[in-house]
């Protein structure tokens, strides 16, 4: 049995995880024999960084839904060093990345930066040494959990690597500082490349650029015209640019205009912020960065929380629906069905939520509420 | 209902109904003659909404007559008499210029701020009475710098596929917009100023604006100061308005952070604005100040004029005419309140010249 799936994963090709990601079973004949194959043998090692903070209390919770599902991964557990490993410049060790860089996916819990110098901080370790190169947030309105806006369904495809956040600022001369923001058609290809396989296969119907060509003429205008020349490979695929502020109002006033977004650095940052803003929050929102070559790097975005470290108060709903979209991202959709659905009754039936949603129940509960709706 | 209540009530309607003055404004002799403005009608929907004002200014006998210039967004640059007139004039007032996205043309919207070294820009974001919004108990003034940052105009292409943008920051732009929010908050009565950046990333940069910030911060004691980082900010805003009173910002962000603003208190048609350097102002509609409009607000003559108006009552006591001000003002809230006439991004079907109608029939 093993010989025949390490075949069937040798004759597809490691790229597939990340081209057939999320394509529905009937689509193609390769993928069913890869899933006939692959879902319920070999298991898949992946890479766990718990991270800080509450970091280890919702991975554990992460562990215990998977299992109880039946999901056929085995973690590889890495921590945040103690000391700076000069290979890699950063508490983060260089048999880590390897880890990852070996397993292809991974699921990172919420890590904070020691403060200090000569020392690159954790995610922009992780960012430059696997290469990351697009993160993604769906943003969807749970239903059951209230907030002022019923209809969010959008997608934001942020550019993580340039733009300005690409570090480079000096001092010209004293009080006068300067900023460089670079676009590269190279980035700005790759990002607009996977936003539009990503609304394909996931059957988005829109994709919106937004910039402020108007203004930063050559710089925006290099994005979206990268993103024009993509938009013409996938006529079926409406797109349109929008100015961001414009959309940052349109998106206030009126969320279900937006389906995917594809940006630059700076504005994915703050639209993305938003946006979790609109659903409720950091403590919700699961956020997965891809890297070249197929890497997936799931993670909870929220912070380490230091303040209620320790104390089973809480929240593992972001990293659980992280954990959710790693499996999407390796084919395992029946798994990621079953446990989404699971997340989602658990917290539309109101009877156990934690402290942050209003509710009284300890993480342990709220985990096992929901390995209970399995 | 209570005692306090319904005495609570009557002065609420009292605000709408009749305009009480206990201590008058005593004008000096002279200060009643009429004051020129310049206007630029601009492109689009901006002659319509410019229009407007003009009718109701004429309608309240208001002591200010318009000299008209003629700007399309498209012009390579300002034409000849304009800067002249707005530096004999002081105050302009003025609508939408389209700017061409792509195209080798800077921004005609940009460049006059500029000229005229217009460093502040001011967005008040407000709940009007009567219009829903999802949001309670907003009152957010955004106070951006106008000139530099991100918007400095200075890109270049490295190699090809390569660009680079400038983003400059000085000391001297950033505390001059930190005194004028500080001044701002103090003359209007306003309790906290909070700072917008992005110094955990962009450390030199929005590290000087803030540095700036805390130090004009320590001479207004009165005035509570903290700092937001922009992308938790616009997150808070959408959460929790109510946490904020001030904001000051540099360009980029002030853009956004004033359009969510103003997006979450009822709409960019509605919020007045303005820009002020040293010696000039201008007033146009807050947020999204170079949108003209869709080609079909602009063929159905539907564009919301109401921010347009609140900020030529905004030039009104700039120009120290408080009670014309107040008029003008009370006069859009009522016509708001009524709910019966409004324009398409509220969600009526109204035209501009009958939201134009209301307000002058609703004029004391």
């Amino acid at each position: 049995m093993t010989m025949a799936s390490n075949f069937a994963r040798r004759l597809i090709g490691n790229r597939s995880t990340q081209i057939l990601g999320t394509v529905n079973p009937s689509s193609s004949p390769t993928t069913s024999v890869a899933r006939a194959f692959c879902s319920s043998t070999t298991p898949i090692t992946a890479t766990l960084f718990p991270g800080d903070g509450i970091g280890p209390e919702i991975a554990e919770s992460v562990k215990k839904v998977f299992t109880t599902a039946g999901v056929p991964i085995n973690w590889e557990e890495h921590y945040v060093g103690t000391e700076i490993d000069p290979r890699t410049q950063s508490f983060l060790t260089w048999e880590s990345l390897e880890s990852v860089r070996r397993n292809k996916v991974g699921l990172k819990g919420p890590m904070a930066t020691p403060i200090g110098k000569g020392h690159r901080s954790l995610n922009l370790t992780l960012r430059k040494e696997l290469n990351l190169y697009a993160n993604v947030r769906p943003c969807y309105s749970l239903p059951g959990y209230k907030t002022r806006y019923d209809d969010v369904n959008l997608i934001t495809i942020r550019e993580n690597t340039e733009g300005e956040y690409s570090g480079l600022e000096h001092q010209v001369v004293r009080g006068v500082v300067e900023s460089l923001k670079i676009i590269t058609r190279q980035a700005s290809l790759r990002v607009a490349e996977y936003a539009f396989h990503y609304a394909k296969t996931h059957g988005r119907e829109r994709v919106s650029a937004i910039h402020k060509a108007n203004i930063m003429q050559k710089t925006d205008g290099l994005f979206l015209k990268c993103c024009r020349e993509v938009a013409e490979k996938y006529p079926e695929i409406t797109y349109e640019e929008v100015v961001i502020d414009n959309c940052c109002m349109m998106l206030v006033k009126n969320p279900a205009l937006f389906d995917v977004l594809v940006m630059p650095n700076l504005y994915g940052d703050i639209i993305s912020d938003l946006c979790a803003g609109l659903v409720g929050g950091l403590g919700l929102t699961p956020s997965c960065n891809i890297g070249e070559d197929g890497v997936a790097l799931a993670e909870a975005v929220h912070g380490s929380a230091p303040d209620i470290a320790g104390k089973n108060l809480a929240n593992p709903t972001a990293l659980l629906l992280s954990g959710v979209m790693m499996l999407r991202h390796l084919k395992l959709n029946q798994q990621a069905e079953q446990i989404h659905s699971a997340i989602i009754n658990t917290i539309a039936e109101g009877k156990y939520r934690t402290a942050d949603l209003g509710g009284s129940s300890t993480t342990t509960e709220f985990t096992k509420a929901i390995c209970d709706h399995l | 209902m209570s005692r306090r209540q319904s005495l609570s009530l009557l002065k609420n309607l009292g605000r709408f109904t009749t305009q009480t003055r206990s201590v008058t404004y005593m004008p000096r002799p002279g200060d009643g003659k009429p004051r020129p403005v310049t206007l630029i009608p601009g492109d689009g929907v901006g002659p319509l909404v410019t229009n407007a004002v003009e009718q109701v200014m004429e309608a309240m006998h208001a002591p200010v007559y318009f000299e008209p210039f003629d700007v399309h967004g498209d012009m390579k640059s300002l034409p000849e008499g304009l800067l002249e007139s707005i530096k004999k004039n002081k105050v302009c007032l003025k609508g939408g210029l389209k700017t061409p996205v792509g195209g080798g043309v800077s921004s005609l919207n940009v460049n006059l701020r500029k000229e005229l070294d217009l460093f502040a820009s001011l967005v008040n974001c407000f709940n009007l009475p009567g219009l829903a919004s999802r949001h309670e108990n907003v009152d957010i003034v955004v106070i951006r710098e106008n000139t530099e940052g991100e918007y400095a105009g200075l890109e270049h292409e490295v190699v090809p596929g390569v660009v680079e943008s400038l983003k400059v920051i000085t000391k001297f732009c950033s505390e001059r917009i930190a005194k004028y929010a500080f001044e701002y908050a103090y003359l209007n009565n306003r309790k906290k100023v909070t700072a917008v950046h992005k110094a955990n990333i962009m450390k030199l940069a929005d590290g000087l604006f803030l540095e700036s910030c805390q130090e004009v911060a320590k001479k207004y004691p009165s005035i509570a100061y903290n700092e937001i980082i922009v992308d938790n900010c616009c997150m808070q805003l959408v959460a929790r308005p109510e946490q904020f009173d001030v904001m000051v910002t540099p360009n980029l962000y002030g853009n956004l952070v004033a359009n969510t603003a103003a997006g979450i208190a009822g709409g960019t048609g509605v919020m007045p604005g303005g820009n002020v350097g040293a010696e000039y102002a201008v007033f146009e509609q807050g947020a999204s100040a170079g949108n003209v409009g869709k080609d079909t607000t602009e063929e159905q003559k539907n564009a919301n004029p109401v921010a347009l108006l609140l900020s030529s009552a905004m030039m009104l006591r700039h120009l120290q005419f408080p009670s014309f001000a107040d008029r003008l003002e009370t006069a859009v809230k009522r016509v708001i309140a009524g709910g019966k006439c409004r324009t398409e991004d509220l969600g009526g079907k109204s035209t501009t010249q009958e939201v134009v109608d209301a307000v002058i029939s609703n004029l004391n």
